[in-house]
């Protein structure tokens, strides 16, 4: 079942820099789709068409519809807070906010207007654990997220997302600065986040796009080359240009 | 030849930093030349009754309580008219406005309002407050004119530590569903409260210690009770330590160096709470 479907969407910057150009796709619920293409290729533009926060950056014109539940979530009216509460965001370098683990996971739900000590316990325990960070952080969760290494840090970020309990997870690059094992931790965090949640990722590598994707769309400048079930896709790519990215012909 | 040159080269070295630290070292000398000056000067004059007592025989004797009282009131009430305008302006540049010809108007208008000499502001602040809008001279129009005075100053270190907190954190803070003034709330303003606080005290230090903006004003030559209201006139630290250092003839110079001795000290002592806060902010920031 399609989640989000997005129809004919553009945009551009105003600096004239990345911009998506009429791209149309559905995105499957509970599912890992995985957004990939050398830099500069808009995937960073539309997961922050996804929950709005291009709203903070200079835009020169855009166009098209992003239907989340049906809904167009690109519509004036809509109430970007509530969109952002269901549509979370993990980003490239992990932001602790400078406070401790537990603010840094409660901060979306005290905003929210959630008071109660037990249920933003019982949330701080919930999402730490589902990030795969519970057992490192459990006895200092009043200890700054600074201090903190950071795959840890960017678990925690995840953490935080979930609090909120979105529908929708976004990450972009999200283990681009973390070794391996932390990396390994957070994917293995992202597959069991499926079950409950619909995930876009942009991942840092064509192995870890290949490595996660249920579903995978190809980006070049700006234009969605090619979208099919992931395991297809990094197999019997369609178009010349998939395979010659996959193949690591150009980047 | 190679090695005559290479010595060559540390002898010029040598003297190089010999001279820069010279003139490091003589940069200071002025500041404690003149603290120890006015501590050996003034010490002996300094005693409860000095610092509680009114000034009497005409002002040749007593104490200098009621400028000591005035300055604290100019200095209050500076900071309850120039604190809530300067971060507010602060926060606006920083945070919503955008960058066009009417902020840079804006940011064109503090900067030169910092060039302003004092001696200006106080005939303004005559003009405006005191005439205009019939303050009077009174420790109203004086505390409005060292509010303007001092508003640049507020402005610029607020905004320079707003501007200082990552740019990230008010992005993490949006995407969670916070709203702008949420963010500023509870993370920028937060996370630039130390700097601001510097600002705000290195501002205030310096109205304190003003003369020229009080003159026409709200100072007073002397004033036999304290004053009541924001309407009445009042000594001051500064202003008193000008009038016993020029107007009064045959003045006891340990009564003038005292003045200047407890001027100063207010004075350091804003500057010193300034660096504390300003150096603990810095090893418990987070980013």
């Amino acid at each position: 079942m399609n989640k989000i479907l997005i129809e004919n969407l553009s945009l551009q910057y105003s600096d004239g820099t990345e911009s998506l150009r009429g791209v149309s796709m559905g995105i499957r619920q509970n599912a890992v789709t995985v957004l990939f293409g050398p830099a500069g290729g808009g995937k960073s533009t539309l997961l922050r068409c996804l929950n709005r926060l291009n709203d903070l950056t200079e835009i020169k014109a855009s166009a098209g519809r992003i239907l989340i539940d049906e809904e167009n979530i690109l519509d004036a009216k809509t109430d970007v807070i509530a969109l952002r509460r269901k549509v979370g965001m993990v980003f490239a370098r992990p932001v602790p906010l400078p406070m401790s683990i537990r603010e840094n996971v409660i901060y979306g739900l005290e905003l929210a207007g959630e008071k109660r000590k037990s249920k933003l316990d019982e949330a701080v325990e919930r999402s730490l654990k589902l990030s795969a960070i519970w057992d490192e952080v459990k006895d200092r969760l009043n200890d700054p997220a600074i201090a903190l290494s950071g795959g840890q840090q960017q678990r925690v970020c995840l953490a935080r997302v979930i609090a909120l309990q979105p529908e929708i997870i976004l990450l972009d690059e999200p283990t681009s600065g973390l070794d391996p094992i932390s990396t390994g931790k957070v994917e293995a965090a992202l597959l069991e986040l499926k079950k409950e949640y619909t995930i876009i990722l942009v991942p840092h590598s064509v192995q870890q796009a290949a490595r996660t994707a249920d579903y995978a769309a190809f980006f070049l400048q700006g234009e969605l080359i090619e979208y099919d079930d992931g395991k297809k896709l990094f197999t019997t790519p369609k178009q010349k240009k998939t395979e010659d990215y996959i193949m690591g012909r150009f980047g | 030849m190679t090695k005559f040159l290479s010595r060559n080269r540390h002898t010029v070295q040598r003297i190089g930093f010999s001279l820069i630290t010279l003139m490091a070292v003589l940069t200071v000398l002025p500041i404690v030349g003149t603290i120890i000056y006015i501590l050996v000067q003034g010490g002996s004059a300094i005693s409860w009754g000095f610092l509680s007592g009114f000034p009497h025989d005409g002002m040749r004797a007593g104490g200098i309580l009621p400028a000591i009282i005035g300055t604290l009131y100019l200095t209050i009430g500076t900071a309850i008219f120039s604190v809530p305008l300067g971060i507010a302006a602060a926060v606006y540049l920083s945070e919503y406005a955008k960058d066009t010809q009417w902020t840079r108007l804006i940011r064109l208008a503090i900067i030169n309002l910092a060039g302003i000499p004092s001696v200006v502001y106080g005939l303004f602040g005559l003009g405006l407050f005191v005439l205009f809008l019939q303050f009077g001279t009174s420790i109203l129009a004086a505390s409005l004119t060292l509010s303007i005075m001092t508003l640049p100053v507020i402005i610029s270190t607020a905004e320079e530590s707003l501007r200082a907190v990552p740019q990230a954190f008010r992005t993490v803070s949006i995407s969670l569903g916070a709203t702008r003034w949420q963010t500023i709330r509870k993370i920028v303003l937060k996370e630039a409260l130390p700097g601001i606080l510097t600002g705000v005290i290195l501002g205030l230090e310096r109205a304190a210690g003003e003369t020229a903006p009080i003159l026409f004003t709200g100072a007073a030559f002397f004033l036999p009770r304290l004053p009541q209201s924001p309407f009445d006139a009042t000594m001051a630290l500064p202003y008193h330590l000008f009038v016993i250092s020029t107007q009064v003839p045959e003045m006891p110079i340990q009564i003038q160096y005292g003045t200047a001795l407890v001027l100063l000290v207010f004075v350091l002592t804003m500057n010193l709470i300034a660096t504390v806060i300003r150096s603990r902010a810095r090893a418990r920031r987070q980013w």
